[in-house]
């Protein structure tokens, strides 16, 4: 590991500037996955901001939903009372990540911001333009089962490994935002970029911008959900490919749908063409497949990846099939 | 009996090789090669040398040479290779990717890893071949094959050559294993501490002691007596420690330049690249049948991969040689040299391997003839060795195949793929075979009378986690007829008494015996040293002394009595070193461990997810000596079944030479969610013949047939034969 400085912030304010004023800053919390970068020479940063001690943890109800504070670890939250009763998906998709141990460290914003589990990404001497652009992207052409069908370009095919990302952009979730120009507030679906010609950037956060919560609006979701995460082992693997959906269902028609996919994409990747596919329709297999065929639609494999192809629609009809049911 | 080191284990009490505290401790971290192969042309260690707390870096331009360092190759506990062992730190040639190119020493460990990142190496690339299907046309026989053509690694032939193929029913599948990976929980890891110029202890996770005694005495040309290997603990190896490898020679290096004793330890990542591996395995087999069962022919080849600079050799096609009673049969093994480290054996070795090919075969032949699988195999059944024409020294698979197919209901099993059902899961049942030489070698053991009243017993066997240990303790309560409370069995030390490498599932087999002559050795010499002073000893049988709080006495005898202590007084002691060895039935009979792993799986039908809901290992081991330890060990060989049946995977990007999975997130070993409660069954008959215990050894049975009867029963419950391991969902969706 490279030396550093280490400073704990006690105000968010002094956070903020001391991260925006110096651009080998970073914030950390959990430090589950920064931590592992650093030890690996991926990450480098010549000062960590320890954020801890703010008052970000707390889980509340504000404006007709929850407000989720940044700080907040994934454990609480996924045993919350509250979200448990009104948001079950995110309960699901919580638990559905990492191990008991990761969960209770790992932050909310954390867990937002992890950087793909790419190979390529991890190990320094390999090409990789999210690491080092310019370099290329030793996926394309090299192993990348893992790696995207969606939204992809020919600078980067990762994808985003969260769990919790994939519900929170199927539940309409904001980001809460303070940065060295104020506070504002980031549609979730618009957090997480794709990579186009800058894969080194994973998110719209501005330099120094600090997330201090997640707002989760209340919905008629609390029954009909599920979280789909196809894995190679039982527990405690990131995810071939996962699919969140949730159903409002009306004497056997669907009245709304959510759905979104992880581990397509460079972001946790929404699926509003087949949500519109399924709304007005009985909840039915049939109307699953049609919204899993509508939205696979634009998907394209690449050698080790051809599965998901195959496995994306499945995955979809089996979330649909289980939220109906549960 | 419960183990006798549990409570050292879980309360972290138990010292393993990198938790020795030595004063005056450094630190080594290795630095590999980022080229897969070629020359280093040059190497930059200034900005090292210069950070904080550095106290040497060590590489090819300046490590000392050890003197003997051209290893014999002779050494019967260390793989049968032909070729050298990687030395470290001798030339500027790279011969896989990550290999060491220096050792960075300081005074804390994390600024030895510091200062590591500060090495800057120069290659000339050479071009590099890592892909053994691309070099399948380069695979060429042992030598040990070509000069010996005994040589179990040479081409096997009894009846006609390929006959197979002019079978009426017949069958021809190709099979593949990737490489898999040594990850047990303890790290590689070292403490080297050069005591005085020419002596050398070495704190190590080893599975033996002495043969790392005899390489490093060897390499650093040093009496055997001054080298003294410590392996108290060791948090598994299942092979992982069979061989001297390059981090072992760079930490002993090391301490001899600074000076110090010196402590390495390999990450997670090294792990993958220079410890061994089970090698990456191509087979193909033919095999013909009689439509009423009968195998008329078996032809099994073997690819595996190897390293450049030595040649790995393993037992892969063992299992097909006498299994089943084929009149026609033909193996052919081979290797191809790659530019990666040297394979080591892992659990079950080659004949996991082999089982994996073999036992599918086997699934696939009874398919064809539309009988059950365990029916097809009873059919075939062997009652005595057809490669060696010779009788089993015992073999119960029989109760073993009634008792697992009892257990695991096999009677719900369908011919038919895909007819059972439990909502969106598929259900099958699938079995596979297993068997493994019941060896035994030569080992000494000694055993005193303590004046407490303790017996304390002696052997430089490692005990790598099967309870050898506990085992041991047993077998001495069990001869000595004293609570096993009363008795400490010490080991993992190459100064006590002269024992083999704990491996091949021997330990037991091996050790135990000499335990047991041990025993016996000391209630006779304590019977001698009693009937000076008390002349009731004088006529006594051995097997009549006992042990009562304070004294010997005679059974039958309550007035006959020697004090612990007058007996240790006298005589200078009561210390007996016995050696026991194998007698000639090895050459009369073929001894054999044997097992049959049944498996239940659920198939997703929409996911391609594969979940083992039942397993149920039975084993015809001989003798068991703790049924809580042999029991766990087979539970945990089933683990590791499951494990290369359905996720453990190492895969390398040839474009690089090097590893993309190169973590335990990357590389999938179970988690507790992916293990059924697997059931285990023991025979539990003495085999007659092996040793006077009844053993025939446990290990690898316990992992040899798990992985085919996953793969049977996912063919049974969907259909579709998956003959690459690992079956992830992308194979079946």
């Amino acid at each position: 590991m490279n030396q550093f400085q280490y400073v704990r912030a006690t105000k968010p304010q002094a956070a903020i500037e001391a991260v925006a004023k110096d651009a080998n800053a970073r914030f950390i919390a959990g430090g589950t996955n920064l931590v592992d970068l650093m030890k690996r020479g991926v990450m480098t940063p010549q000062k960590l901001v320890d954020i801890n001690r703010l008052d970000f943890r707390k889980i509340e109800r504000q404006n007709n939903g929850l407000r989720i504070g940044a700080l907040a670890l994934n454990s609480t939250v996924a045993d919350d009372k509250q979200v448990r009763e009104r948001q079950p998906l995110l309960a699901l998709a919580l638990n559905a990540g990492a191990s008991p141990q990761l969960r209770n460290m790992a932050t909310v914003g954390g867990n937002m911001l992890q950087r793909t589990r790419c190979a390529y990404f991890y190990d320094v001497t390999m090409p990789c333009n999210k690491r080092q652009p310019g370099t290329g992207c030793g996926a394309l052409e090299g192993i990348n089962r893992m790696h995207a069908i969606f939204g992809f370009s020919d600078k980067c095919i990762a994808v985003h490994p969260s769990d919790m990302s994939v519900a929170l952009v199927a539940l309409d979730a904001t980001v809460q935002v303070s940065g060295p120009k104020g506070n504002r507030s980031i549609p979730f679906a618009d957090f997480h970029r794709l990579p186009g010609d800058t894969p080194e950037k994973d998110t719209n956060l501005e330099p120094g911008e600090l997330i201090t919560a997640v707002d989760v609006p209340d919905g008629p979701f609390t029954k009909h959900v599920h979280y789909q995460k196809v894995r190679e082992r039982a527990s405690y693997a990131f995810a071939l490919l996962s699919v969140a959906a949730a159903l409002d269902i009306e004497n056997g028609t669907i009245k709304a749908a959510r759905l979104a996919m992880g581990g397509v994409a460079h972001k946790p990747w929404r699926l509003t063409a087949a949500e519109q596919v399924l709304v007005g329709k009985p909840a039915t297999e049939e109307t699953f497949r049609q919204a899993a065929t509508v939205a696979m639609q634009g998907a394209k494999s690449f050698k080790h990846n051809e599965y998901k192809l195959r496995l994306g629609p499945n995955a979809i009809v089996q979330a649909l099939k289980t939220a109906a049911a549960a | 009996m419960n183990r006798v080191d549990g409570r050292q284990k879980v309360t972290g009490a138990a010292k393993y090789a990198a938790e020795y505290e030595l004063p005056n401790l450094a630190y080594g971290v290795l630095v590999g090669s980022t080229i897969t192969k070629g020359r280093l042309t040059s190497i930059d260690t200034k900005t090292a040398e210069r950070a904080p707390g550095v106290l040497a870096v060590i590489t090819h331009l300046n490590a000392p040479k050890a003197p003997g360092t051209k290893p014999t190759g002779k050494d019967p506990s260390q793989p049968q290779t032909v070729g050298n062992a990687l030395q470290v730190f001798m030339d500027d040639k790279i011969r896989f990717n990550d290999q060491p190119i220096a050792v960075v020493v300081a005074n804390t460990l994390e600024r030895a890893r510091f200062a590591a990142r500060l090495v800057k190496a120069q290659y000339a690339k050479e071009k590099h071949q890592t892909n053994l299907e691309a070099n399948k046309a380069n695979a060429f026989l042992p030598t040990q094959a070509k000069k010996n053509p005994k040589s179990p690694a040479a081409d096997y032939q009894r009846g006609q050559v390929d006959a197979y193929k002019t079978g009426a029913l017949k069958l021809e599948s190709e099979y593949v294993i990737p490489t898999e990976v040594h990850h047990p929980m303890e790290l590689q890891a070292i403490t080297a501490h050069w005591e005085a110029p020419d002596r050398l202890t070495l704190y190590d996770k080893t599975q033996g002691t002495m043969a790392t005694r005899r390489d490093f005495a060897r390499q650093w040309g040093l009496p055997e007596e001054n080298v003294k290997v410590i392996a108290t603990y060791v948090g598994g190896a299942f092979g992982n420690a069979l061989h001297s490898w390059p981090h072992e020679s760079a930490a002993i290096i090391a301490a001899k330049v600074v000076n110090r004793p010196v402590r390495l330890m390999l990450t997670r990542e090294q792990m993958f690249t220079m410890v061994g591996y089970r090698p990456h395995t191509w087979q193909k087999i033919g095999m013909s049948a009689t439509p009423d069962g009968k195998i008329t022919a078996i032809t099994h080849e073997s690819i595996g991969q190897t390293s450049t600079y030595e040649e790995f050799v393993e037992a892969t096609l063992g299992q097909t040689k006498m299994m089943y009673q084929s009149p026609n049969l033909t193996t052919r093994y081979r290797l191809a040299a790659l530019d990666v480290g040297s394979p080591i054996w892992m659990r079950g070795p080659g004949e996991a391997t082999g089982a994996f090919a073999l036992e599918s075969a086997m699934d696939e032949m009874a398919f064809l003839l539309n009988i059950d699988p365990m029916e097809f195999r009873l059919r075939n059944y062997t009652d005595q060795d057809p490669e060696k024409n010779r009788p089993w020294s015992s073999k119960f698979l029989k109760e073993c195949y009634q008792a697992g197919a009892q257990r695991v209901g096999w009677n719900k099993r369908q011919l038919k793929p895909g007819a059972l059902r439990d909502g969106e899961w598929f259900i099958g049942y699938g079995m596979g075979v297993g068997t493994f030489g019941a060896h035994r070698g030569s080992s000494k053991a000694s055993a005193q009378l303590l004046p407490n009243g303790t017996v304390l017993l002696q052997s430089a066997v490692t005990d790598i986690g099967p309870g050898t240990g506990t085992a041991m303790t047993q077998i001495a309560a069990d001869t000595l007829g004293l609570a096993p409370e009363k008795i400490r069995f010490e080991w993992g030390n190459s100064d006590f008494a002269q024992a083999p490498t704990q491996g091949g599932s021997a330990i037991v087999n091996t050790v135990g015996p000499a335990v047991q002559e041990a025993c016996m050795a000391l209630k006779d010499k304590l019977r001698e040293l009693a009937a000076t002073s008390n002349s009731a000893f004088t006529s006594a049988k051995k097997e009549d002394v006992a042990f009562a709080d304070n004294y010997l006495t005679l059974s039958g005898n309550s007035t006959a009595r020697a004090t612990y202590a007058d007996l240790v007084r006298q005589a200078g002691g009561t210390a007996v070193t016995v050696e026991s060895k194998p007698s000639g039935e090895g050459q009369k009979y073929s001894m054999y461990s044997f097992s049959v792993h049944f498996a239940e799986v659920r198939v997703h039908e929409l996911t391609g997810e594969v979940r083992v809901s039942k397993l149920v290992s039975c084993a015809d081991a001989g003798t068991i000596i703790n049924e809580k330890t042999a029991g766990n060990q087979m539970k945990g060989g089933a683990v590791g079944g499951i494990g290369m049946a359905l996720m453990e995977h190492a895969i390398i990007d040839d474009r690089f030479g090097r590893y993309v999975t190169k973590d335990l997130a990357d590389y999938h070993v179970p988690v507790q969610a992916d293990s059924p409660a697997i059931e285990v069954f023991f025979v539990n008959q003495p085999d007659p013949y092996v040793n006077k215990l009844g053993t025939k050894g446990i290990g690898e049975i316990a992992t040899i047939g798990v992985a085919p009867a996953i793969a049977n029963a996912v063919f049974n419950a969907t259909g579709k034969r998956v003959r690459e391991l690992p079956i992830t969902p992308d194979k079946l969706v």
